[in-house]
């Protein structure tokens, strides 16, 4: 195993060429489809109606809507508040909040902070607890463990979140009082979305693990290590897991993007201020410019994982480096 | 001469097996055989269920609000107790599955058929057009799918019709790159290129030789989206911007019932049990499809319960 240790070095190295301009093909693929994205919201938000008849009272009159409109540049035909828009983005301005009357960045920001730790703390304990217990069963196929963590992995595909939220509220709230049902505060309030986070990408990530496992164990090197007298510890953390990391690591990727996108349901019920509760409030209210923000901030820390991703092929793989 | 009339060698997928014999390997699999059977039922509450009880399911009784479950007091239609008009909560159960069962399958069916077509072209085609139907497919893909829907449906009005046309395009990329790489490998095998120096027009190459041999992963994950589809849907009509009453889902059930959590559990409860079991019958289905539809691996089955597993 002395290419264990000479990764981290062969990494710098090897990979600039190639992985340079990968990334690069990626980033101005990204930034296109993102922009169609910009486009396509700006443009739709803004048939759900108007603001002005949102925030201002019932018996608003007309002059009081004009000034309304006037003062948050809706006036305009839609095509000049875009162009308004594109031009205030290149200088960094993502516009003000309707709602809050504050920078929609700010705004945003916030909420992702919250956002990326709830996605950071899930997928951590979702990683770490499925490839353990997926190694475990790969090791034991057919045993009453296995059968008991794929009977899991079903439920937690099945389940609608949304169902499970409310039954544990229920259960672990209103009836035993461990934790309280929403918002945020303590540690403690923390337990549930996480719980309900964690179900199905754990239940995912485990059948990966499981079957990827399974095949990295039947495979020549590992008999050979068999033969050689290696023991099964060794064999599972030294030669099979990191091989078997591959299909892994793609599938966290698309579970921890799907987070970062914002658990809307999740947020909603638990009433945690992240960024997918903050776009539906700001879809619901028409604050354009916080919808606009929050898409762009998620797509960018999306962008960044996926690069985190890529990186972490190119340490398990040496192949995908050259 | 001979050897180009003759049958073609070594069939590329052996003949589709006989019914007795899908049944026997159903049989094998006995959690199949349990979801299979519930999916019957699920299907049979979705056709009938609104002509038998659809009155029912619409009658307040306001002494029988947030009635208890487990109670024949008021007769076998409030077994599963009333909800908050006082409606009983199992006849609303049956008849929310046909908006459910139709949401989901009208969405999948759509883009099953729309996937798969474009996909073929795409995979068989060499032209622009490949190139051009592939970045739709990374555009769809890459936009956040709940959060569209939910756009799209502020602004249209959330009916039935839209709710699937949502659900469905944002499901076409799966078929579409499945599709897409399931041709590209079978192009390259000898049946095909036997079919082309015969003359074969390149419509019959496609739907005649290359169809049915994806087929089958096809339905299987048709299969498994039809159970994401119906989350997806239950999740929008439970964040209020899905179906709108009087029109009824399990989702939306699910919503109604939130409110009353702590005093009446059961109005959430069964229909959130009715989508898990569901979604779970598919999932079982699933996963017994995807090795009965494999020749490769379809003796598990035929071998009988035991080496499944």
């Amino acid at each position: 195993m002395g290419s264990a240790q000479a990764l981290p070095v062969n990494v710098e190295g090897a990979e600039t060429p190639v992985m340079h301009k990968a990334v690069g093909k990626r980033a101005i693929s990204s930034l296109l489809s993102l922009f169609g994205l910009v486009i396509l919201v700006f443009f739709l938000s803004r048939l759900t109606g108007d603001p002005a008849a949102l925030f201002l009272p019932v018996d608003a009159s007309e002059a009081m809507r004009q000034n309304f409109r006037e003062l948050h540049g809706l006036n305009d035909p839609v095509h000049i508040q875009f162009v308004h828009y594109l031009g205030d983005l290149v200088r960094g301005d993502f516009g003000d909040s309707l709602r809050k009357a504050r920078p929609a960045l700010d705004v945003v920001l916030e909420a992702f902070v919250w956002t990326l730790q709830l996605a950071v703390i899930t997928m951590t304990l979702v990683t770490v607890a499925a490839i353990v217990v997926g190694s475990i069963t790969a090791f034991r196929v057919g045993s009453a463990f296995d059968r008991f963590a794929s009977m899991l992995s079903l439920v937690g595909a099945s389940a609608p979140d949304f169902w499970i939220a409310i039954v544990a509220i229920v259960l672990f709230s209103v009836n035993l009082g461990w934790v309280p049902t929403s918002g945020t505060g303590t540690v403690w309030h923390w337990v549930l979305p996480i719980s309900v986070l964690f179900i199905r990408p754990f239940g995912l990530i485990l059948q990966v693990v499981r079957g990827s496992m399974l095949s990295a164990l039947g495979s020549a090197y590992v008999k050979t290590a068999r033969a050689k007298g290696v023991k099964n510890r060794p064999i599972i953390f030294v030669h099979t897991l990191r091989n078997a990391m591959l299909p892994v690591i793609t599938v966290i990727g698309d579970q921890a993007a799907a987070l970062l996108n914002g658990a809307v349901v999740v947020e909603t019920i638990f009433g945690f201020p992240g960024v997918g509760k903050l776009m539906i409030d700001s879809i619901l209210q028409r604050d354009f410019n916080v919808i606009l923000a929050a898409i762009m901030v998620t797509a960018l820390a999306i962008f960044l994982m996926n690069l985190l991703i890529d990186l972490a092929y190119a340490l398990l793989d040496p192949r995908i480096r050259t | 001469m001979s050897d180009i009339t003759a049958p073609a060698p070594a069939a590329p997928n052996p003949a589709p097996p006989a019914k007795s014999s899908i049944l026997r390997m159903l049989w094998a699999d006995k959690f199949a055989t349990v979801a299979v059977v519930f999916l019957g039922l699920v299907l049979l509450c979705a056709i009938f269920g609104p002509l038998l009880l659809g009155d029912a399911a619409g009658g307040q009784n306001l002494r029988a609000r947030n009635a208890p479950p487990f109670s024949l007091e008021r007769g076998w239609l409030y077994i599963l107790g009333g909800d908050a008009l006082g409606r009983p909560l199992l006849p609303r159960i049956v008849v929310a599955a046909q908006n459910t069962i139709a949401i989901a399958a009208g969405a999948v069916a759509a883009s099953f058929v729309i996937g798969a077509a474009l996909g073929l072209i795409a995979g068989y085609s060499r032209r622009i057009w490949s190139e051009v139907i592939m970045r739709l497919a990374d555009v769809i893909m890459s936009f956040p799918s709940l959060l569209l829907a939910v756009i799209v449906l502020y602004v249209l009005a959330p009916s039935v019709l839209n709710l699937v046309l949502v659900l469905a395009i944002t499901r076409i990329p799966i078929y579409l790159r499945t599709t897409r790489a399931e041709v590209l490998e079978v192009r390259e095998r000898m049946f095909v290129q036997a079919a082309q120096v015969l003359g074969a027009s390149t419509f019959r190459i496609v739907f005649r030789h290359i169809l049915p041999v994806i087929l089958p992963t096809l339905l299987t994950i048709a299969t498994l989206d039809f159970a994401f589809v119906m989350l997806a849907e239950s999740a929008l009509s439970f964040l209020g911007i899905g179906i709108q009453p009087p029109e009824i889902t399990w989702g939306l059930m699910v919503s109604q019932g939130r409110q009353y959590l702590t005093s009446a559990w059961w109005l959430a409860f069964w229909p959130g049990l009715a989508i898990i079991l569901t979604t779970m019958s598919l999932n079982l289905l699933s996963s017994w499809m995807r090795i009965a539809l494999d020749p490769t691996q379809r003796w598990r089955l035929e071998l009988g319960g035991r080496v499944n597993g």
